[in-house]
């Protein structure tokens, strides 16, 4: 996957930036940034469990700000880490749509070594461009 | 007035953000000994000037972000006198972290999420015991290690106490109350928490069921990053004020806890919501145009405003709730582990305080008394001596300020000052950070860091042993500094200095 955490930006926080050659591989890419942050290796979360997401933004940005969102509240309402499977993003009446699968299974400590619990995106200089055909996200976490 | 020149460096503003800021060369004015200004002419839209609070060590050493975002605050509609950046401030998200902005609400004021933080009442209670280091220091691991198992920690913790989501609400509207009511803990408890744990005025039905869905579970949990419980020590050399170390029931050799936690993800969710709402309202409604999304805000006076005025009181009081159930685990461990009650270890607060937070309070600006919306984030309120809204027992004192320093360094408690009202009575909350967590966990490694400090009498338990690396106390400024640019403004004064001893980290 294609991230890499910023080491001299944000420093209380976390910031990121992924990229992606169209917007869904750049979505999942910052999905699992955002899980890799609170969970130090992604190969250790089985496939358990799955959630259905639906998500509509005028934006792409707020897209992928509504999406890294759901990641956090199914870590908070359920305990749930997930990583964003089979996502297809349209665009319909002048908004874009996206739709995934989140699949994962409930933090086990003994299994999953921790890192830092995600608060929240920011939106302090988040953005979502394409430059050169390849996407790239910034984003800073809230830790 | 002594003129530095600093270079403004913004390698990650993108293209929209740049149009919007004028660049005029950075230039900081030197006001006293521990103020520095940025005045107006800055950067376009500025309302006010800027100040900064720090030694000339600390501000040489500051984050070039600072500099911009608290001129970011600077630019809100209804600020008024100074924006504000406190002695600890860094790299924030809005607001600085150490910002700190008090709106005129009856002059179109703003409240902004991005001015209080999400982390809704991240906050800190110190809790003093009659024991002495000489009985704690045998048994610090066994302490530490069923505090630890007592008061969860880490990714999605969850706490003891399991609510339906409707009981959940009333917590969000009772705070504090709520527990204290249902036998998790003291009457005197409530007095000697800011609001009484109670912020009046949350109303639940301005929070979403998303915010409940992450929030009704986590009560009494400490979350993650840098939130920690302590077991800390008063030394003689560190009481810097004896009459108001005994005023605040401290003395030599005593052992105390320490603590920093806030909404979990309750308060997080608010925050996002209405940062959410806000950005759809704000130009289209309102006419408002910031410099960076994460101000966005609405007219405190606004529908808009006024629900997240009531939904962010929610969260306030969740956070004084999730305090007040680690204090009733706290006592039932020492009382556990030490083979007496509670009451006879003599376990009372010495006060809880919120460092992200917005309130509206009476101040004076330009000599004339006004209703101000005051944001901290990352800043405390330390109101003097005779202020309105503290505990009787500290009226004549001033109130008490607990400043929570990086796990290798130790803490403070200082005392509000007269002088604090330079500052809407606002002064640092910790150390503040000077390096990135991504770089930290480069530099340490968790377990190496956790027998180092063994070695120097710190026991230290973790949920996350790259959570331990990133919060190392060289990531952080140094605490007696910052502290001592607090001091010498005037803004607040030190009264004891704390040293840990045993330590859980989220």
């Amino acid at each position: 996957m294609a991230y890499r955490y910023l080491e001299d930006f944000a420093i209380a926080d976390i910031a990121f930036e992924a990229t992606g050659r169209d917007l869904k591989e750049l979505f999942s890419s910052a999905a699992d940034a955002t899980m890799n942050v609170m969970v130090e290796n992604l190969d250790t979360i089985e496939e358990r469990e799955e959630r259905d997401i639906k998500l509509r933004s005028g934006e792409p940005d707020m897209l992928l700000f509504d999406l890294l969102q759901e990641v956090i509240y199914y870590k908070d309402a359920e305990q749930l880490l997930l990583r964003i499977k089979n996502m297809t993003i349209t665009r319909l009446a002048g908004a874009y749509v996206l739709r995934a699968v989140g699949t994962g299974e409930r933090l086990d400590p003994l299994r999953h070594e921790q890192r830092a619990d995600v608060k929240a995106v920011t939106l302090h200089h988040f953005k979502v461009e394409k430059t050169g055909g390849l996407w790239k996200a910034l984003v800073i976490l809230d830790v | 007035m002594r003129v530095l020149e600093f270079l403004i460096h913004q390698p990650y503003y993108n293209s929209r953000e740049r149009k919007e800021i004028v660049a005029i060369p950075g230039a900081l004015g030197r006001i006293s000994e521990v103020v520095w200004e940025l005045p107006v002419s800055y950067k376009q839209g500025m309302r006010v000037p800027a100040r900064i609070y720090g030694t000339e060590k600390l501000i040489g050493e500051m984050d070039d972000a600072v500099y911009d975002q608290v001129t970011n605050v600077a630019t809100l509609p209804g600020i008024v006198a100074h924006a504000l950046c406190m002695p600890d401030g860094h790299f924030g998200y809005g607001f600085p972290i150490g910002g700190v902005a008090a709106m005129d609400v009856e002059q179109g004021g703003v409240i902004s999420p991005g001015g209080i933080g999400f982390d809704i009442n991240c906050g800190m209670r110190l809790v003093r015991t009659n024991l002495s280091y000489d009985e704690v220091q045998p048994r610090i691991r066994e302490v530490t290690d069923r505090l630890f198992a007592a008061v969860p920690a880490g990714v999605g913790s969850t706490g003891f106490l399991k609510l339906s989501k409707q009981e959940f609400r009333k917590v969000a509207e009772e705070g504090a109350r709520w527990c204290v009511e249902r036998g998790y803990g003291w009457n005197e408890d409530l007095e000697l928490t800011e609001d009484n744990g109670c912020t009046p005025g949350a109303d639940a039905s301005t929070v979403s069921d998303r915010a409940v869905d992450r929030g009704f579970n986590q009560i009494g949990t400490l979350g993650s990053g840098n939130h920690y419980l302590e077991i800390q020590v008063v030394h003689e050399a560190n009481i810097f004020d004896r009459d108001l170390a005994q005023a605040f029931g401290l003395s030599d050799g005593q052992v105390v806890v320490m603590y920093h936690c806030g909404s979990r993800g309750f308060g997080h969710q608010v925050a996002t919501d209405y940062l959410r709402l806000f950005l759809q309202v704000m130009e289209s409604k309102y006419g408002i145009r910031i410099l960076d999304r994460e101000l966005a805000c609405a007219p405190f006076d606004s529908p808009e405003g006024k629900d997240y005025f009531a939904a962010m009181k929610c969260a306030l009081n969740m956070s004084f709730a999730n305090r007040q159930m680690i204090l009733h685990r706290l006592r039932e461990v020492f009382s556990d582990v030490f083979g007496r009650p509670a009451e006879k270890l003599g376990i009372h607060m010495v006060y809880d305080i919120a460092h992200n937070t917005a309130k509206l309070e009476r101040h004076f600006v330009d000599g004339r008394e006004k209703t101000l919306l005051v944001h901290r984030k990352g800043a405390t309120r330390a109101f003097g001596p005779g202020a309105a809204g503290l505990p009787e027992r500290y009226r004549k004192i001033g109130q008490p300020v607990i400043i929570g320093g990086s796990m290798e360094t130790g803490s403070y408690l200082l005392v509000g000052t007269e002088g604090g009202k330079e500052t809407f009575f606002s002064t640092p909350h910790g150390s503040g950070r000077t390096m990135s967590r991504t770089k930290a966990r480069k530099q340490w490694h968790g377990k190496d860091l956790q027998r180092q400090m063994e070695e120097r009498g710190i026991y230290v338990r973790t949920a996350s042993w790259s959570g331990l690396a990133e919060e190392a106390g060289g990531a952080y400024k140094n605490i007696d500094e910052v502290v001592a640019a607090s001091d010498l403004a005037g803004i607040s004064r030190r009264v004891v200095r704390l040293v840990p001893i045993g330590n859980i980290k989220g």
